[in-house]
């Protein structure tokens, strides 16, 4: 610091002025864009993806999950070497819009990758819409993505909030449940779930009680878990993920209510957080598109795979990256690496049937997939397979025009 | 709401504004006796929290967590008042302002390169892990009424020491008149490196404390900081029995809040601080009034 | 900025706006977008200076004016359009200067520390209306899908969807934004402001209403901010309530000290430093953070010299800018008021002394 301020005083004012106003001018001279045509130059892939922050693992997880399945294919989709870009968006929504025109307008990437956080996905969708960037979103699931703002160059590897919660309805009303309370953060995502949840509830005749919010990301759970007390319903849905799931499936334990009151999810609420959350998350019911123990040999493949290269278990997180990777490779291959027959490459890719490890994996025209809902429960540990809640769940892509 | 709920409700508005007079009392301190700002407050509650859950982690105990949680904080804050603090005393707020701003963004990164960015959870002692039947089916743990019992002996020891010991007169003589009570010949520099670091150290225990109620994760201590500034500004800068009076105030108008306006209880505590503020600008028991 | 040569200013002045114009036509896109970020921070750091530097009062809640002009805007743009300009800036203007006004009125009631926590609660006040309630979408913020359209009698003059003239915009609003607080600076009302950061109690018995004065600058200040804000949020599209947080406002402060206080120009090319240096920390250091704020410390305490030798560049000579207390101690004091009326040279202790007082 003193050296910046030494040298800062022997400048005169007039440099530092004309400095500062050349500084972005001069530094623009030494990127300037070198448009990839070539069919040799390798495809730039750009991940934004929360390096840092709350979501950071899953960002990683889902990194190392795209880079896994480029891996298998030798470094090449279709015959094109992949090149990669990272951005860490943070999950900060504010710099959303600046992290993006950075990788499209700066680093000139061909596809995105990202992200975890609905917020910032949503402000990623409206630039690559604006300047029709083809994108991969590899987790966040607003409704919104597939929905109103779908767009033949944007596509989804995970599942939108609709899809994962809506054949909870079903399954809790089976369960003989008829009157529940729901619990969330009031934010998109959760107003999203629990909405959907309660969609699927009420069609089949069930009654939500009380939806109980708090914003988004408070952890003082005590006054809520009181009124649900007061309330007795048969059961409670609950959305949560990463820490907020970790202390609210431990307070709901702690009050005793886990006894006479059982606690339904998302399957954000007890995903990657059963080691913090121990024996209170106990056979805590929820859905998700994935379960740890599903059973077939693409999963079997994927896990040792990834265990081998990142030393760590896979994860929905990892599937999801590792989706996108096989997602893009069907546009490629389908074009043999050529990216100019852009029209193409959506095509095949908008038509991709993909064995993924959770099991078949397609998609809608909004470029939602259309995959199977498991209800899964904690025990040992892990996210057990108990049923397939929903086969081959649609989203109804609601306000998208492309068809 | 029936009776039985309404004072369930009470006790979670109660148990939570003792947490964060806890907190608030280490930064009212801190601003009353060095008149320094620090914004790094919450940093430390955070810092608390997370060598509680290392510290856990390795001894699988929780009361080393804690003695070892605080003497870390202590000696921190012993260190950072030689380093840092020391130098600010006296200057412009807005020097205080920036430093303790810089010390957030530092004592951010280093925890995530010390303990990374994950979110944790710490197991309180086993003898406090059961819970006490309210109603058919509500429980209340027992660590959260042990908590409030702590603090209020806390509190207690906080008003002790100010209130009837040597040291705690060279507090009070010294938040009244700084250079009066250094030409009585009062090692006040001693005094204001013991009162900073006690300071830290009571941030650090909240987070300590809250830590098996709560989670560890990397966020925690930007609530905290506002809600303790909240409460300081309530109480009156350098009122220990402020702090315990605006704490409790805003544990209750959250707790309530949550019930009865959802969407407004955050807006409701600053309502609540507009309210009090123009009524009494410098603070419920702040010198000036 | 004043008392250079005048030939020679003239011609930097001329010669720096050109650069600066010329911009989109020589650089990418992405560094257009960029410059527009820092002009539009350089603008919300120069107006928090008017309160921080002109006005000694040291404000934590600047971020809020600038969020809730955005805001403003997201709430005025219909579905299919974008906002008319010439409606939707007075006012967003309008808002945050009412807001303001009340805000000011009650925190300018106290005085030192109180006035930075008051600042801050209110900022987190607004922060919280944002976030907790569904207003402007809650925590997910709110999307502005099309720029405001600057028509006459029904004919688009300009396409802000173009970013070079989004950027010839900012341009423009920021060297106004300039040539404003240079005439507030140099008004009479720039100087009673000054007179009453350096001693309050002679300024108030020299009859200057004291309060109103300040309140004015806080109002005026707020209004430029949200101008930025209300760029910024067509600029990005989207608003989130982290637009409001604190954590904007105290970057905004390190902006002023870095770049200055006693200067209008200082701020801006303070902000030009900080948001240059971090685009270049971002790309090389995964732990950039711990560097930008060992850098803030560094600044705190090199900055006794620091403020002033980089202060100096821009300003070499302050001369009749305003009475002679008007320049900053040496250790930055802003509010050295009470100091010198109440404990004539005594040690920087008793500052505090003063701080329990109101007026």
């Amino acid at each position: 610091m003193s050296r910046m301020i030494s040298s800062g005083s022997s400048l005169n004012r007039r440099s530092l002025l004309l400095g500062t106003a050349g500084l972005v001018t001069a530094a623009s001279a030494f990127r300037f864009p070198t448009p990839a045509i070539a069919q040799g130059a390798p495809l730039k892939v750009g991940f934004m993806l929360p390096y840092s922050g709350t979501f950071a693992k899953l960002g990683k997880f889902i990194d190392d999950g795209f880079r896994l399945y480029v891996e298998q294919q030798g470094g090449a989709l279709g015959g094109r070497r992949i090149e990669f870009v990272q951005v860490d968006d943070e999950s900060k929504p504010e710099t959303a819009t600046d992290n993006m025109n950075r990788l499209v307008g700066r680093e000139k990437v061909d596809v995105v990758v990202g992200t975890v956080h609905s917020g910032v996905a949503m402000a990623m969708v409206k630039v690559a819409r604006d300047t029709n960037t083809m994108l991969v979103i590899p987790n966040a699931g607003v409704n919104e993505a597939t929905g109103p703002m779908c767009a033949p160059n944007i596509f989804r590897t995970s599942f939108s909030n609709w899809q994962v919660c809506e054949p909870m309805g079903k399954v809790m009303f089976d369960a003989g449940h008829r009157k529940v309370a729901t619990i969330t953060w009031r934010y998109a995502a959760g107003q999203q779930m629990v909405g959907a949840f309660g969609e699927g509830f009420k069609k089949v005749g069930g009654t939500v009680i009380e939806d109980l919010a708090l914003p988004f990301p408070e952890v003082e759970f005590q006054a809520l878990i009181t009124r649900i007390a007061t309330l007795k319903p048969d059961a409670v849905f609950a959305f949560f993920a990463g820490g907020g799931a970790v202390k609210f499936v431990k307070d709901y334990a702690a009050a005793g209510l886990n006894k006479a009151i059982p606690l339904y999810g998302a399957g954000f609420l007890t995903d990657g957080t059963i080691p913090a959350q121990g024996e209170s998350a106990n056979g805590l019911r929820t859905t998700l598109h994935y379960a740890d123990d599903l059973d077939n040999p693409a999963n079997r493949k994927f896990l040792a795979d990834f265990k081998a290269k990142s030393g760590a278990d896979g994860d929905i997180y990892a599937v999801q990256g590792y989706d996108a990777g096989a997602l893009l490779h069907e546009g490629l291959k389908a074009v043999k690496g050529d990216w100019s027959a852009r029209n193409d490459v959506v095509r095949s890719m908008r038509a991709a049937r993909i064995d993924s490890p959770r099991g078949p994996l397609s998609f809608n025209a909004a470029g939602n997939p259309i995959q199977n809902i498991y209800l899964r429960e904690v025990r040992n540990g892990r996210n057990e397979l108990v049923s397939i809640a929903g086969q081959a769940v649609n989203d109804p892509a609601r306000g998208c025009r492309v068809s | 709401m029936d009776a039985l709920t309404f004072a369930v409700q009470l006790l979670n508005g109660l148990q939570y504004g003792l947490v964060l007079f806890l907190v608030a009392s280490g930064l009212t301190l801190v601003f009353g006796i060095l008149g320094v700002i620090n914004l790094a407050h919450g940093a430390f509650y955070m810092l608390g929290a997370y060598l509680a859950w290392w510290i856990a982690a390795y001894t699988g105990s929780f009361m080393l967590a804690l003695i070892g949680g605080v003497a870390i904080s202590f000696v921190l804050g012993l260190l950072l008042e030689e380093i840092f603090v020391k130098r600010m005393i006296g200057r412009d707020h807005l020097a205080q302002v920036l430093l303790s701003f810089g010390l957030i963004l530092v004592i951010d990164e280093v925890r995530q390169i010390l303990f990374g960015k994950d979110v944790h959870s710490v197991a309180p002692p086993a003898w406090l892990k059961g819970s006490i039947q309210l109603t058919d089916i509500l429980s209340y743990p027992v660590y959260r009424i042990a908590l409030c019992v702590v603090c209020l002996v806390l509190a207690a020891l906080i008003f002790f020491v100010i209130q009837r010991t040597r040291l705690g007169m060279i507090i009070r003589a010294g938040a009244e008149n700084r250079d009066m009570t250094r030409a009585l010949g009062i090692p006040f520099d001693k005094v204001n490196r013991y009162v900073f670091a006690g300071g830290i150290a009571l941030a650090a225990l909240g987070g300590i404390l809250v830590s098996p109620i709560s989670t560890v994760f990397p966020g925690m201590g930007d609530g905290m900081l506002i809600l303790s500034f909240v409460v300081v500004v309530l109480g009156g800068i350098g009122s220990v029995a402020g702090a315990a009076i605006g704490a409790l105030m805003i544990g209750l108008t959250d707790t309530f809040g949550k019930v009865f306006f959802p969407q407004f209880s955050s807006i409701l505590i600053y309502v609540l601080m507009a309210g009090i503020l123009l009524w009494r600008p410098n603070g419920l028991m702040g010198k000036g009034n | 900025m004043i008392r250079l040569h005048p030939t020679m200013l003239r011609g930097l002045v001329a010669l720096t706006l050109i650069a600066a114009a010329a911009l989109p036509l020589l650089a990418p896109n992405y560094y257009v977008q960029f410059a527009s970020k820092a002009m539009l921070m350089g603008m919300v750091a120069l107006s928090l200076n008017l309160v921080v530097g002109y006005g000694g009062l040291v404000s934590l809640c600047h971020a809020a004016f600038f969020g809730l002009a955005g805001y403003m805007l997201g709430f005025m743009t219909p579905e299919s359009g974008g906002a008319s300009f010439w409606l939707s800036l007075p006012v967003a203007l309008l808002a945050v200067a009412v807001v303001a006004t009340i805000i000011g009125a009650l925190s300018l009631r106290t005085r030192g520390i109180y006035f930075i926590m008051v600042t801050l609660a209110f900022g987190e006040m607004l922060f919280y209306l944002f976030h907790d309630t569904k207003i402007g979408g809650g925590s997910d913020g709110m999307y502005i899908y099309f720029k405001p359209e600057i028509a006459l009698a029904g004919f688009a003059l300009i396409d802000l969807e173009k970013s070079s003239n989004f950027y010839w915009l900012v341009l423009a609003m920021l060297v106004g934004a300039i040539l404003l607080m240079t005439a507030i600076v140099k008004s009479p009302f720039g100087h009673a402001l000054q007179a009453a950061r350096d001693n309050e109690k002679r300024a108030l018995s020299l009859g200057f209403p004291v309060f109103r004065l300040r309140l004015v600058a806080f109002v005026v200040s707020a209004m430029i901010a949200g101008l930025a804000g209300y760029l910024s949020a067509a600029q990005f599209g989207f608003v989130a309530p982290q637009m409001l947080g604190w954590h904007l406002s105290a970057t905004v402060l390190v902006m002023v000290v870095l770049g200055g206080m006693s200067s209008v120009l200082g701020p801006v090319i303070g902000a030009f430093a900080l948001i240059g240096l971090e685009e270049i920390l971002k790309s090389s250091f995964e732990h950039w953070k711990l560097i930008k704020g060992l850098i803030i410390i560094a600044i705190v305490f090199a900055l006794p010299g620091g403020i002033r030798q980089l202060a100096e560049l821009v300003l070499p000579r302050r001369g009749d800018e305003g009475p002679p207390a008007a320049v900053t101690p040496a250790d930055g004091t802003p509010d050295p008021a009470n100091r010198r009326a109440e404990a004539p040279g005594t040690n920087p202790q008793a500052q505090t002394r003063g701080e329990f007082q109101h007026v």
